[in-house]
């Protein structure tokens, strides 16, 4: 029997019944590559494996909203028949991953987790699915979020909530917390989520994974269904640094049908992430440090810099002097753009249309005051006020100008160091229902990723530790516009060494 | 500048947003918008008469491109997805008085 599904088989043996204090031993997609390569397993034992965990474990985690198991399976015959009679194959041939649902997959429903766009069927792929087809990767299925991607605990779907593979009372983060999951509980070694404010990078530190968010333009967002259009951007989640390179190198790259694609060479991220770096200098803020930083959080992070100087890095303190400001200002832009992306949602095109309505405005009204949900209407709502007349400078305006204060900071920052280290939260994964109540301390949870988005700087999440409960503590690196390659490094020689 | 947000300025921004609420969720967002408003209201502490604002962090603009003829979606996919068709058009609603 092929290594790669005896491995998982007998796995989701061990952890049979499912309370998990630690999920599985995890093989990394580039391991299974490497044993697709050689033969040891097939792309159809993968997807099946793949499957089959979904089947037994998603019951109780939430991770996705649905499977494509015939298409996959399918694919992955394909697949091997073409490895098998010496034809070319792509770069992730025979790998299953899960997308989460906001990406566009022709064909494959795509909902966003909202009552909204419950039934639409995309007619075209995203240039990330395009992408990733032309490398042979199998989507096994599309995982669950924080409807349109808002939120960072996953409990605002309209569908399910996703619960944590190490702890089933314990969120996963959000908003891409079903990639998360999925990557996590050995469903797929690897997945694609969103990032708008460190809706990857933060499920990633709750659920033990790696998850990158790169520059804004590195990736396309075609096809990715729009919240915030200046600050989205997708990017890869994994169980090991190289992976994450790997997949990055798959998806990025200029797109003409995305005008803020930038028309840079992707570098062979794959290819230098073992390099470790001389002389590197990280960056620490001293705004990163304060009250409210979970103790055990910011040992790990400490412990974390201590081994970046064992291996010879300096350690910088810096500052960072807007980043208080940093969720006030994201929040009245993402709110703004949002109001303005979801105005689509009208139920004429595509989506939602009530039953009942009086005149064609109530049509629009009631649709959407039934499609969507409390956070989606709080954002849109919020987003109309600030740019609304009379309130536009106070708020919206304001918010573009701090903006550029932010941004301002990490340039001089990136003067004195090459990656800044931080926490990715100041806790641990908090408990279901903590804070889906009060929505205020739901953005202020958002503090240690905000700024990348706002900035357009990439970030990466690897894991750095458990708590005294074993909950995983996630380490978030930052580096300047496009350099992700620096980036991977700087992360791999971390994941190494510790 | 914040003054309380109160039920009629939601009521008022929620028929801007075409958004029909609930008189709960009316209560409940005129609370939750007005903490989210007082907090945003930190941002006033700051001077920025002289910061350019930033509506964008990538270094481009103005992409162009050949005006061209290309292919696009066919009208059954384009249609595919509507909550009413006629299998050529959208389907709204009346929206002129009958002439």
């Amino acid at each position: 029997m092929p290594h790669g599904f005896v491995c998982r088989e007998s796995c989701f043996e061990l952890v049979m019944p499912l309370s998990l204090q630690m999920p599985l031993p995890m093989t990394s997609a580039v391991e299974l590559l490497g044993q697709l390569e050689r033969g040891e397993t097939t792309a159809v034992a993968l997807t099946e494996a793949s499957l089959t965990t979904i089947q037994s474990r998603d019951s109780q985690i939430g991770a996705f909203l649905s499977t494509n198991a015939d298409a996959a399976l399918a694919q992955a015959k394909a697949i091997d028949d073409r490895r098998r009679s010496g034809q070319p194959v792509g770069k992730l041939a025979g790998l299953p991953i899960a997308i989460k649902d906001n990406m566009c997959t022709m064909g494959l429903k795509t909902t966003c987790a909202s009552r909204m766009l419950q039934n639409f069927v995309p007619p075209y792929d995203a240039h990330v699915i395009e992408q990733l087809k032309t490398a042979d990767a199998v989507i096994v299925g599309k995982t669950n979020l924080d409807e349109f991607a808002m939120g960072s605990s996953t409990e605002n779907s309209a569908f399910q909530v996703t619960r944590n593979p190490w702890s089933l009372e314990h969120t996963v983060g959000g908003s891409s917390g079903g990639s998360a999951a999925a990557v996590a509980a050995n469903m797929t070694s690897v997945s694609l989520g969103s990032d708008t404010g460190g809706s990857i990078r933060q499920p990633a530190g709750f659920c033990g994974v790696v998850g990158l968010k790169p520059t804004y333009g590195r990736v396309s967002r075609y096809g990715l269904v729009a919240y915030a259009s200046s600050l989205d951007q997708i990017g890869p989640f994994a169980t090991d640094v190289a992976s994450a390179a790997l997949l990055l190198e798959v998806i990025a790259g200029h797109d003409g049908r995305d005008s803020t694609s930038v028309d840079r060479p992707v570098p062979a991220y794959s290819a230098t992430v073992d390099q470790p770096l001389a002389n590197l200098r990280v960056g620490i803020a001293k705004e990163h440090f304060v009250e409210g930083l979970d103790p055990e959080v910011e040992a790990a992070t400490r412990k974390a810099l201590d081994v970046y100087r064992s291996l010879g890095a300096e350690i910088v303190e810096l500052s960072l002097p807007h980043s208080k400001y940093a969720i006030a200002t994201y929040y009245l832009i993402a709110a703004s753009e949002a109001s303005s992306n979801l105005a689509r949602y009208d139920g004429v095109h595509y989506g939602h249309r009530a039953a009942e309505f009086s005149n064609m405005i109530d049509m629009y009204s009631a649709s959407r005051g039934e499609g969507f949900g409390a956070e989606v209407k709080r954002r849109i709502m919020l987003g109309n006020y600030s740019l609304s007349a009379g309130y536009y400078d106070a708020y919206y305006l304001k918010a573009l100008k701090v903006r550029r204060l932010i941004r301002n900071d990490f340039d001089a920052a990136f003067a004195k160091c090459d990656v800044i280290a931080s926490p990715i939260a100041s806790t641990p994964a908090f408990k279901l229902g903590a804070l889906v109540n009060d929505p205020l301390a739901m953005y202020l949870s958002d503090i240690y990723t905000i700024s990348a988005n706002l900035a357009g700087i990439p970030g990466i999440s690897i894991p750095c530790g458990l708590s005294s409960a074993g909950l995983p503590i996630g380490l978030q690196l930052q580096a300047g516009p496009f350099e992700e390659d620096k980036l991977l490094r700087a992360a791999r020689m971390f994941e190494r060494a510790s | 500048m914040a003054e309380p947000l109160t039920k009629a300025d939601v009521t008022k921004v929620a028929h801007l947003a075409r958004l029909k609420l609930t008189d709960v969720e009316l209560d409940l967002f005129t609370t939750q918008l007005g903490q989210v408003l007082g907090y945003v209201d930190l941002l006033s502490e700051l001077n920025t008469d002289d910061v350019p604002p930033m509506a964008h962090v990538a270094d481009i603009a103005n992409v162009f491109r050949e005006d061209e003829l290309k292919p696009s979606l066919p009208r059954a996919a384009s249609l595919s997805n509507a909550p009413k068709t006629d299998g050529k058009f959208f389907v709204v609603p009346q929206i002129l008085e009958d002439a």
